[in-house]
C-alpha cells in the first residue's frame, strides 16, 4: 500500500527534518491540512476555481498521429491547458485557499524556471495577497520573460545569491525567509518535496490530474486504468498528480522520465535515481544527488524544472520498491521529441515534458497499451531554448 | 519511549561513565553564569586553521568550542555563516579531515567541544561511525539543527547516549511552553536559545520583546542550562543575554573576526577579550 505514514514516511523516505525555529509552522500544516482539506467549503472554493479559473478539467487528448507512430494507443492529459500555462496552478490554487483559511497574509515561494513562482504570483494577484518569490540569480538571467511576468502580476522576485544560485539554492532562501519571518507567512513550495506534510499535501492538489484520467479514460476507453502513466520527474508534482490514483492498482505501470542532461556519465546529468543515494534535502529524506562526503552536487538539465537534485519522497519510494520504472532521458532526445511532438500533434510542449514523450522510445509496450503521457506544460516559456538548439 | 528504558540501556553498554558526567556537564556544575561559547567553521579561513583555532578560543578565556561542520546547503544560516561554508569546501573540508584534524586535539584543548552540522554530511558518514568517532578524538556534544527532537527519539537517542555525546535541541520565540517542556525533559545539557525569529547573523542588537521572551523561558526554571545565541556579537549583547541565560553563543561575528584576521591567535584572543571583559 502507497501511503504516506503518520509521520510523513513513505517506506523510507519523507519525514520533516526542519531547524525547530519551523516547527510550530509545520505542526500547524500538518494538524490542519487534512480537515480543511476535507472541507465542503474548502472543496466548493477550490473544485470552483479549478473549473472556471484553470479551466478543468483538462482534456484527454487521444493523440492518433503520435500513437500510429510508435505503435500504441496514446493519450496525452492536457496540463498544459491549465491557466499559466503548466500543471503547477492546481498546487499553488489549493495552497493559497489553504493559507487564508490558516489566516496567512503573506506568501513567499520558490522558483526554478518560474513556472511556479509565476504559479504563486497568478493566485496571489487572485486572492490579494502579498507575494515573494525567491529565485536564483542564474534562473532570473536565463528566465526573463517569466520574471517580468511575476513582477507584472505585482510580486516580488528576490533573486538567491548563495550557492549554485539555481533553485536549489532559490528553496534554501525561502526556507530563510520563512524562518526569519515565521508568523503569518506560508511557504507555498512547488513539487512534491520539503518536510511533511508538504509532500503529501502538494500530491493531492494535482491528484485531480488523475482523478480526470480516470472518468475521462473510463468515457473513451471503457476502463478507468490504463496500461501505462508516463510523467517527467524533477522534483515530481506533475508525476505524483498522475500517478497518485494508481499508486496501488499494480496493473498501471508507472513510468517516471528523469533528465539525464547531457548523458548520465557527463557529470552534468538530473538523473537523481541513477545517480543518487539517500539523504537528507529540504526537510526531507531521499535519494539525492551527493558527493561521498553528503555535499550536495549541482544538477544539470537543459530543463530547468528538471534541474533539481533530489526527487519527492515518493517517488524515492516508487523507485525503492519497484512500483515506478525510471527511464532518464538526455537533453538532445528531448528536444527532438519536443519538435516531434510539435510536429505530429501541433502541440508544442515544455521541454520537461518533452523528456516524458521521449520515454515512449525507453519502454516496452504493445500495440493494444493504452498509454497516457501526462502533457505537464507548454513550450511557450521554453522558445528561446528551442531557437537556440535550432535543429528543427 | 520512556527514560528509564535508556538510562537502563545506556548503563549496560560500553561506555557507561562518559554518559552523564562530561565536560559540558561539569562545566555548567561549575559555572552558572556568562558562559561563552564560540562557533567557528570548520577549515575556514584555512583548511588547517581548525586547531589553531581551537586552541585561540580556549587562551582567549571561552568557555565552549563549538565547531561547525561545513555543508553545502545550510538553511538555518545567514550569509556570513554560508559564506564560511562554502569557502571551507572550497578549501578541500570533509568531515573525514576535521575527524584527522581533531585527532589528539585532547592533549591542548580542555574545553568542552560540541559539533554543529546539519544532518546529511553525517548521514553519509554513517551515523554510528560518526558517533563513535567523536567520542574517540574527544567531542562531548552535538547541536544538528535539522534533527527534530522526535526524529532524535526514534532513531538517535540511544546512540548519541552510548557514545557519550550531549545532544542540543533549539528553541525560538516561536517555541510553544508545552514543547520547550519536552525539549527540556529530552535534554541533558544545555538548551540553544535562539534570540528572535530568523537565520544567524540577521539581526543585532537585543530588543524589548526578546527580552520579554527571555523572561518568559527564564521563569519556567527549566532544568537544562540556556545559552542564547543568534545575534550575540559584543560585550554589550553577550552580558544583556547573561542576564537571562546562562550565557551566549557567538557565531556569525566571531566568523567576521576570522575572516578579516592577519594574526589569527592575536585577534581571536583580542576579540573574546572584548566580548567577556
Amino acid at each position: 500500500m502507497i501511503k504516506v505514514d503518520e509521520k510523513g514516511f513513505y517506506g523510507k523516505f519523507g519525514g520533516a527534518y526542519i531547524p525547530e525555529m519551523l516547527h510550530p509552522n509545520i505542526e500547524e500544516l500538518k494538524d490542519n491540512y487534512e480537515s480543511i482539506m476535507a472541507s465542503k467549503e474548502f472543496q466548493d472554493e477550490f473544485r470552483g476555481l479549478l473549473k472556471d479559473y484553470v479551466g478543468r478539467p483538462t482534456p484527454l487528448y487521444f493523440a492518433s498521429r503520435l500513437s500510429e507512430k510508435y505503435g500504441a494507443k496514446i493519450y496525452l492529459k492536457r496540463e498544459d491547458l491549465c491557466h499559466t500555462g503548466a500543471h503547477k496552478v492546481n498546487n499553488t490554487i489549493g495552497q493559497i485557499i489553504l493559507a487564508k483559511k490558516l489566516g496567512k497574509k503573506r506568501i513567499i515561494a520558490e522558483t526554478g524556471a518560474g513556472q511556479h513562482g509565476v504559479a504563486t504570483a497568478t493566485v496571489c494577484a487572485l486572492m490579494g495577497m502579498d507575494c515573494t518569490v525567491y529565485m536564483g540569480e542564474v534562473d532570473i538571467a536565463r528566465q526573463h520573460p517569466n520574471v517580468e511576468r511575476m513582477k507584472i502580476l505585482g510580486a516580488k522576485v528576490v533573486p538567491a545569491t548563495s550557492g549554485s544560485k539555481t533553485l536549489k539554492d532559490a528553496t534554501n532562501e525561502a526556507m530563510r525567509a520563512w524562518i526569519n519571518d515565521p508568523v503569518d507567512t506560508h511557504y507555498i513550495i512547488g513539487s512534491v518535496v520539503g518536510p511533511h506534510p508538504y509532500p503529501e499535501m502538494v500530491a493531492r492538489f494535482q491528484s485531480v490530474i488523475s482523478e480526470e484520467m480516470k472518468w475521462q479514460l473510463k468515457e473513451k476507453e471503457g476502463r478507468e486504468n490504463p496500461d501505462i502513466v508516463i510523467a517527467c520527474v524533477g522534483g515530481g508534482s506533475n508525476a505524483a498528480g498522475a500517478f497518485y490514483h494508481y499508486y496501488n492498482t499494480p496493473e498501471v505501470r508507472l513510468v517516471a522520465a528523469e533528465a539525464a542532461g547531457l548523458g548520465i556519465s557527463s557529470g552534468k546529468s538530473a538523473a537523481t535515481t541513477v545517480l543518487g543515494t539517500p539523504g537528507v534535502l529540504h526537510g526531507s529524506k531521499t535519494i539525492l544527488m551527493q558527493t561521498e562526503d553528503g555535499q550536495v552536487v549541482e544538477p544539470h538539465s537543459i530543463s530547468a524544472g528538471l534541474d533539481y537534485p533530489g526527487i519527492g519522497p515518493v517517488h524515492a519510494h516508487l523507485f525503492d520498491i519497484g512500483r515506478g520504472e525510471f527511464v532518464a532521458v538526455e537533453d538532445e532526445d528531448a528536444m527532438k521529441s519536443g519538435i516531434e511532438l510539435s510536429r505530429l500533434e501541433g502541440i508544442i510542449p515544455a521541454i520537461e515534458t518533452a523528456h516524458a514523450i521521449y520515454a515512449l522510445n525507453l519502454i516496452e509496450y504493445s500495440k493494444d497499451d493504452v498509454i497516457v503521457i501526462n502533457l505537464s506544460g507548454r513550450g511557450d516559456k521554453d522558445l528561446d531554448t528551442y531557437i537556440k538548439w535550432g535543429n528543427y | 519511549m520512556s527514560g528509564e528504558r535508556c538510562l537502563h540501556r545506556s548503563s549496560d553498554t560500553r561506555h557507561p561513565s562518559s554518559i552523564y558526567m562530561n565536560r559540558i556537564h561539569k562545566l555548567f556544575e561549575s559555572k552558572k553564569n556568562r558562559v561563552l561559547s564560540i562557533y567557528f567553521t570548520a577549515g575556514f579561513p584555512a583548511l588547517e586553521d581548525t586547531l589553531p583555532i581551537m586552541e585561540a578560543i580556549q587562551a582567549g578565556g571561552a568557555d565552549i568550542i563549538e565547531i561547525g561542520v561545513p555543508y553545502s546547503d545550510p538553511i538555518a544560516d545567514g550569509p556570513t555563516i554560508q559564506d564560511s561554508n562554502m569557502i571551507a569546501l572550497e578549501n578541500g573540508i570533509s568531515l573525514k579531515k576535521l575527524f584527522n584534524q581533531l585527532a589528539g586535539f585532547r592533549e591542548k584543548i580542555t574545553l568542552p567541544v560540541v559539533l554543529m552540522g546539519y544532518l546529511n554530511p553525517i548521514m553519509q558518514y554513517g551515523m554510528e561511525a560518526f558517533c563513535k568517532k567523536c567520542q574517540e578524538v574527544g567531542v562531548d556534544g552535538l547541536i544538528l539543527p535539522d534533527l527534530p527532537m522526535q526524529q532524535y527519539l526514534d532513531d538517535y537517542k540511544l546512540l548519541f547516549e552510548e557514545y557519550g555525546l550531549v545532544n542540543t535541541f533549539l528553541i525560538s520565540p516561536q517555541t510553544s511552553e508545552k514543547r520547550i517542556l519536552e525539549i527540556d525533559q529530552h535534554s541533558n545539557g544545555f538548551i540553544y536559545m535562539v534570540s528572535s525569529h530568523g537565520v544567524t547573523g540577521a539581526k543585532t542588537g537585543i530588543t524589548e520583546e526578546q527580552i520579554t521572551y527571555f523572561k518568559r523561558v527564564q521563569a519556567m526554571k527549566l532544568k537544562n542550562s540556556r545559552l542564547i545565541g543568534f545575534g550575540i556579537s559584543d560585550s554589550e549583547t553577550f552580558s544583556k543575554a547573561s542576564e537571562y541565560s546562562n550565557g551566549a553563543i557567538i557565531g556569525s561575528a566571531f566568523i567576521k573576526t576570522v575572516k578579516n584576521s592577519k594574526n589569527l591567535s592575536e585577534d581571536i584572543q583580542a576579540y573574546i577579550q572584548t566580548v567577556i571583559k
